[in-house]
């Protein structure tokens, strides 16, 4: 009456390994006397690793500027207090000057720091229409409902691009100059602002709408830009490789952050001069100062970074990999007196049996 | 069979109200009863489908899938799907529907599978054909078809159909043999009589003029019970009564034997037969395990309100300050903002319960249940515990139960074919205090050459002659055994020289034994004949004797008695039974010398019996007539009624003798015990022998051994002392002496500490209202199963614990990474991976690994059951366990997520300088998960075979290829494309590379130093064991290339 009666009634059951639960099979068995050594590579593994890492980290240089504008904290704090309470602010611009005693060996990487920004806010993080920017027509002037309140302009036109994250695309704009001697002209840096999004972002992910008697003005004609942009996403910059959603400040902008204090990269300096590195001298910052981030506590900070193969500056790695390893021979240490301590016991024990 | 349907259906639903009758009445072959007799209200009953399986096609999808949503995890996941349709959530409501249709079908298949065989099976058995009588022919039919009031005929070794009353046989004598094996399991013949006026009745036509009905009560589970009434009516005479008891019934599922074939009348049919009501009763087995999964998944489900809770309260805290509930980046809309708070805060906590809810493993249930259902296979499939005399294998009747043959602490053991062979041997027979001892004689064999008779002290004055004569003439008489039918029993015919002897059968091997032996002793029994006993004396001479009444056996009484009319009109009452049911109720006779006889031999594992005798004057059978009579025609309370008369009429009894039957061991029932012992089980052995038998028993099984402290709590001990002394002393004796074993001081038994044995008998037992007997055993196969069994079953009791460590370690990140979001309920990880986590990246190895591990090798399992104790009392799923595995988990979760935060700090991992998002964040903090989680599988896993090996790394594989194609193609049918390229350019980072070789690394270090450890310096026994078998046979464990590298003092010298 029950299942297995019908499945195998008085027949002998098969006789294989599987069946019989015979299949041959490697029995390892953590002893000590497997694990000990294992510990102790993997304790020299890990310091070897740790030191390496920790002084591949060292090797990076790090240069860090707070502009956000404190009272009493630079000029920049003139944009700040201008633009307190007033939305838009008004355009402002301030400097940051810097002097490298010392070559600043290359290639150098710019990036810009928000802290207590949190682009990883669920409602913020969804707010968003990937169709759209992947250049759907019909996404275009339809955005999803998640980009809400960000969807539709006052005018009730279509926002494109749509959604909190895009309408809060990192405005400020950074220029550096350079000064070789002292009293001298201020050259212009070139900053490579190609190439800081991911490949596959900018070439696959984002694509503008097709182009409409070959404008792109005109394939975005019926949208409105999100409330807080000053311009429309095809005027993001005048290059038509990297303007509309293929920007690359904007696909950039577009990968939201883990944390609530994150970097992003601004630039590359790589060409010209300066394609090994900063040369001794001073240097200065233009900075368009536009992003307000006093509202809600925030700080904006400006980074020169060297980049190596394990990207940039971050002890953490080498330091955890020097402790594990050390805790790895530690316990090995531990686990060895204890084998050799009790090793003669145990024996007696088995002899027992 | 449209209307068969209806009527059906309209049956089951008012059954209720016609249950409340207290008796039914059947009119046999449908014969309406004539006009005169009492208006009976007619019943309807079912007819004789019967319907074992739960679901038709049609109710299948609802009622499955309500049966389902009553299982807690079920219905929870069920509550979470809508809360995450109805609210704005986290997650979609994939990622928690899709699991939970994955686990709902893979249950709904298998159960739909299993309800199909049941389907097969039930109209396999309801369209077998039966024979009807109607009309006077024979009619084949199908068994469903049959009704209430059809008369049937029964061939030999057909079973029945339906409860049938039993109404003639081709047999003369009106009685058949029966075995009920697949009802109680007991394959001894069984003696039915047929209705005293209608046994006369032997064809079809005859039957089929019987003019008949029944009153008998309504159907009832007790195979053993059954009263009714029988009114035959004849064309002259009154209506004669006859009582029914369940000698007159044949139940079905039974099977005829050694009868050609019979006539019986439906009385229960379908699921009212007594079978399919035993059949309905049995309630849902729930396994130990299963029981503390559910303990435990309220624990979890506490930590998840929890947790959901301190976030909700955190995010209320956290958005006091304006800028950060509403930051001019992220606004609110207006719907939103007007939302009462106290809903908002409600909905907020939803949506953290939605968030947390993987904590609760969907497919947990998912993976005991298959685990369950493919290790019945292998049960199944279990060589080793295929019997090659019988031919059969094991069966596995429900697959909930199999990792309790792991849990097993108690076996109780039926002593007599049990422990014993149930191959009674006739020993010796004692009369007056004389002994007689014939040559060996098997009972249901003949040993020729063994016809002398050895008498011992043979010295029977000429009383003595007679006393033995009528004690030889008792043993003959007072019995049930039925002579077998193919030797041609006709005794004058047959020579007696010939040496062919009667077979006899009957539902008690003690009493064939008897028969044989007093056969031996120069008694034959010939046969049942028209209600006269035919014996051949010494003599060779034929003597009839009438039997009058049979006073049948039963477990209380513990004897049986005949009443007789010998040839010369003397009646007698033989009266046979256990000593202590005899010699309170004996008068005369050499009672000292027969005691001290019969104790002698139960001391010695004799089965003892002792034979009492009692001459009848006319008008006193007259009275126990009547007496008998009325007991047996009452509906009500007859059991009582008849027990009283019993009692009444067998007393005054004079003693003429003892009998001694031996009852050989088991082959292996010794080395059984002792292995049942070693695994710290406990065996209770039942038995109705005396005290005395019972523990030469127990000494012989070695269940008992020298060293055995006994224990006896009986009722001559009682005598002496109050129930409460002897008690609080056994108490006392064995708590002191052993106070480590606190378990149950019923018998504690183990190899180092003193053994105790208790022996209690009935008396004290039914005083002290314990169920319970003396310690001891079983059946050697049933050692196989537990033996061979016991290494799965563990791996299904860790499973558990594992499985839930492993949700610890894959929500609790989630938890930390509020504190980092703004409590805003954010995902760390995709919704593929939330959803993918439990049903396919770490169920498939943790199911096999619970199918395939093996710690120790069934062969040093066979040879040292002691391994058994631990994993006994569901060792591996004790709170410490449990709660040992949940703080590794959040140990490792919090290795995992702060590992990857302070790779992610404000740097970037990159050498191209580009920054990673917080998908790669997750991505990267799941992947270490998933390699973790798999690898501490991995290293708790003894028994490498290659399908581990494929399913470890396979899986590992698998996750790796499906986020590599996850996140290469832009999905179309994806609203987000937030995975895209993310693991490949995680991959592409080498800090990542290293990160996720560190943080497994940490997550691994704990374990392995525990396990390594606890091995060195806290051993168990099964440890041990796999560490001596893998030292003395390091050929099989073939590639161990990591020994030699150290010190392995052993070995060495040998070496050098």
């Amino acid at each position: 009456m029950t299942w297995s009666a019908t499945a195998r009634g008085a027949h002998q059951p098969d006789n294989t390994a599987f069946t019989q639960q015979r299949l041959p099979a490697w029995q390892p068995l953590l002893s000590a006397s497997i694990t000990l050594p294992l510990f102790f590579c993997a304790g020299l593994a890990f310091i070897g690793l740790g030191l390496g890492l920790y002084y591949s980290s060292n090797g990076i240089k790090e240069l860090e500027y707070d502009y956000t504008g404190d009272p009493g904290t630079g000029n920049c704090s003139v944009c700040a207090a201008a633009g307190q309470g007033r939305a838009p602010p008004p355009r402002c611009s301030c400097a940051w000057y810097f002097s490298l005693p010392e070559f600043f060996q290359g290639p150098v990487y710019l990036y810009y720091e928000l802290t207590n920004f949190y682009q990883n806010n669920r409602r913020y993080g969804v707010s968003r229409d990937d169709a759209q920017l992947s250049g759907l027509q019909s996404a275009l002037h339809h955005p999803v409902n998640d980009c809400y309140p960000y969807q539709y302009s006052a005018a009730g036109l279509p926002i494109a691009p749509c959604g909190a994250i895009a309408n809060s695309l990192f405005n400020d704009s950074f220029s550096l100059w350079h000064q070789r001697l002292p009293g001298g002209p201020y050259v212009e840096v070139p900053l490579d602002r190609t190439g800081i999004a991911w490949w596959t972002d900018y070439h696959v992910k984002f694509r503008n709408p097709p182009l409409v008697n070959g404008s792109l003005a005109l394939a975005f004609l019926g949208t409105a830009p999100p409330p807080s942009w000053h311009r429309p996403v095809y005027e993001l910059s005048p290059d038509p490789n990297n303007t509309g959603f293929i920007n690359q400040d904007f696909v950039v902008w577009m990968r939201t952050a883990a944390l609530p204090t994150f970097r992003k990269l601004y630039a590359r300096i790589r060409q010209g001069n300066y394609s090994a590195g900063l040369p001794r001298g001073t240097y200065r910052v233009n900075i368009t100062y536009n992003y307000p981030v006093r509202v809600f506590g925030g700080h904006k900070l400006i980074n020169f970074s060297s980049i190596s193969w394990m990207g940039g500056k971050n002890p953490f790695l080498g330091i955890a990999y020097l402790v594990v390893g050390s805790l790895c021979i530690l316990t090995g240490f531990v686990m060895l007196v204890v084998y050799i301590r009790y090793q003669d016991q145990n024996d007696d024990d088995e002899d027992d049996e | 069979m449209d209307c068969t349907l209806v009527r059906t259906l309209v049956h089951r639903y008012c059954a209720g109200e016609e249950d409340c009758v207290d008796s039914r009445t059947v009119y046999v072959g449908h014969r309406e009863p004539p006009p005169g007799a009492e208006a009976y209200i007619p019943h309807r009953c079912p007819d004789n489908r019967i319907v074992s399986s739960k679901y038709t096609f049609w109710n299948f999808i609802p009622k499955n899938l309500f049966e389902q949503f009553r299982r807690i995890a079920n219905f929870y996941f069920l509550i979470i799907f809508l809360v995450q349709l109805i609210i704005d959530t986290p997650t979609s409501p994939v990622t928690s529907g899709l699991p939970l249709f994955f686990v709902i079908t893979v249950t709904a298949i298998k159960q739909g599978y299993e309800d199909w065989l049941r389907h097969k099976a039930d109209s396999a058995v309801n369209q077998c054909p039966v024979h009807f009588v109607q009309h006077g022919r024979l009619v084949r039919k199908q068994s469903r078809k049959l009704r209430v009031g059809d008369i049937v005929m029964v061939k030999e070794d057909e079973t029945f159909p339906c409860d049938l009353i039993f109404l003639s046989s081709s047999r003369a004598d009106g009685t058949c043999h029966v075995t009920t094996a697949s009802l109680d399991g007991e394959s001894s013949h069984k003696t039915h009589y047929a209705v005293q006026d209608t046994k006369g009745f032997h064809t079809e036509e005859d039957i089929d003029s019987l003019h008949a009905t029944i009153e008998c009560e309504r159907p009832q589970p007790d195979l053993y019970k059954f009263v009714g009434r029988i009114n035959v009516y004849s064309d002259l005479n009154d209506p004669v009564v006859r009582p029914l008891g369940s000698e007159n019934l044949l139940l079905r599922g039974a099977a005829l034997k050694n009868t050609e074939k019979i006539f019986g009348v439906a009385v229960y049919t379908g699921m009212e037969t007594k079978m399919a009501l035993n059949y309905q009763s049995k309630s849902q087995k729930r396994s130990a395990v299963e029981k503390s999964m559910n303990v435990f998944l309220i624990v979890y489900l506490c930590i998840l309100i929890s947790k959901a809770l301190i976030n909700t309260v955190m995010k209320y805290v956290w958005q006091s300050e304006p800028f950060r509930d509403e930051p001019w980046y992220n606004q609110k809309t207006e719907a939103e903002r007007q939302r009462n708070l106290l809903l908002r805060a409600f909905t907020d906590f939803l949506a953290f319960m939605v968030l947390f809810n993987y904590i609760i493993p969907v497919s947990m249930y998912v993976t005991v249940e298959m685990q369950k259902f493919l290790g019945s296979y292998f049960i199944t499939w279990d060589e080793e515990m295929f019997d090659e005399e019988t031919g059969e294998g094991p069966l596995v009747n429900t697959s909930d139960l199999n990792e309790e043959l792991g849990q097993v602490e108690y076996v109780f053991t039926d002593k007599t074919g049990t422990l014993t062979e149930n191959n009674m041997e006739f020993k010796e027979c004692c009369v007056e205090g004389h002994v007689y001892v014939p040559h060996a004689v098997c009972n249901g064999q003949v040993l020729p050459a063994a016809a002398a008779i050895d008498m011992i002290d043979t010295s029977p004055g000429a009383g003595g002659r007679e006393r033995e004569e009528l004690f030889f003439r008792a043993v003959c008489l007072c019995h049930t055994v039925q002579v077998k039918d193919d030797a041609e029993v006709d005794g004058p015919r047959k020579s007696p020289d010939s040496g062919k002897r009667c077979a006899y059968i009957s539902s008690s091997p003690d009493e064939v034994a008897l028969v044989e032996g007093i056969q031996r002793l120069g008694f034959t029994y010939l046969r049942l004949k028209e209600n006269y006993m035919e014996l051949r004396n010494r003599d060779n001479d034929i003597e009839r004797f009438e039997l009058l009444e049979i006073l049948s056996f039963d477990s209380v009484r513990r004897r049986m008695s005949v009443i007789v009319k010998s040839a010369t009109g003397e009646i007698y009452l033989f009266c046979k039974g256990a000593d202590s049911s005899i010699f309170p109720r004996v008068v005369e006779g050499k009672v000292d010398q027969i005691r001290s006889r019969v104790e002698r031999n139960a001391v010695e594992g004799l089965r003892t019996l002792c034979v009492a005798y009692k001459r009848l004057m006319q008008e006193e059978y007259e009275g126990i007539y009547k007496l008998l009579q009325a007991a047996r025609v009452a509906l009500h309370d007859r059991e009582r009624k008849l027990a009283e008369a019993y009692e009444q009429i067998e007393k005054d009894l004079i003693l003429l003798g003892a009998t001694a039957v031996e009852d050989r061991l088991q082959e292996k029932a010794a080395d059984t015990i002792e292995a049942l012992q070693k695994a710290g089980i406990k065996v209770w052995v039942l038995t109705g022998d005396k005290m005395e038998t019972a523990a030469a028993a127990c000494y012989a099984c070695r269940l008992f051994r020298r060293n055995t402290q006994l224990l006896e709590v009986t009722t001559k001990r009682l005598e002496e002392q109050s129930l409460h002394d002897v008690l609080c002393e056994l108490s006392k004796t064995v708590l002191h002496r052993s106070a480590s074993l606190t378990r149950d001081s019923f018998s504690g038994l183990s190899a180092d500490m003193q053994d105790y044995g208790l022996i209690i008998d009935g008396a004290a037992l039914s005083l002290i209202m314990k169920p319970c007997e003396d310690g001891s055993s079983s059946h050697y196969r049933e050692l196989f199963l537990d033996i061979c069994r016991n290494c799965s079953a563990v791996l299904c009791c860790r499973m558990a614990p594992l499985q839930k460590a492993q949700n610890v370690c894959f929500i609790f990140p989630q938890f930390l990474y509020q504190f980092f979001c703004g409590f805003s309920q954010q995902t760390l990880y995709d919704t593929a991976y939330l959803t993918l986590y439990n049903i396919s990246f770490t169920s498939l190895p943790i199911l096999l690994h619970s199918l395939t591990e093996q710690h120790v090798s069934m062969d040093t399992l066979k040879r040292d059951p002691a391994l058994y104790r631990d994993i006994a009392k569901n060792a591996l799923l004790r709170w410490r366990v449990f709660i040992y595995w949940t703080f590794l988990g959040v140990f490792d979760a919090l290795v995992f997520f702060f590992g990857a935060y302070f790779m992610f700090e404000n740097t970037t991992v990159t050498s191209n300088g580009q920054v990673f998002g917080n998908w790669t964040f997750g991505t990267l903090v799941f992947t270490v998960m998933v390699f973790t989680v798999t690898l501490k599988l991995a290293l708790d896993t003894h028994y490498w075979t290659w399908i581990n090996h494929f399913v470890i790394w396979g899986s590992l594989l698998f996750y790796v290829i499906f986020s590599l194609l996850w996140g290469g193609i832009i999905w179309p049918f994806l609203s987000y494309q937030r995975m895209y390229y993310v693991f490949i350019r995680m991959l592409s980072s080498g800090p990542a590379w290293l990160a996720i070789v560190l943080l497994v690394a940490v997550s691994l270090l704990p374990d392995v130093l525990k396990k390594v450890l606890c091995r060195q310096l806290w051993p168990s026994a099964t440890e041990r064991v796999q560490r001596s078998s893998s030292r003395r046979a390091p050929a099989d464990a073939a590639p161990s290339p990591d020994r030699p590298l150290l010190m392995d003092p052993e070995p060495r010298p040998r070496r050098e």
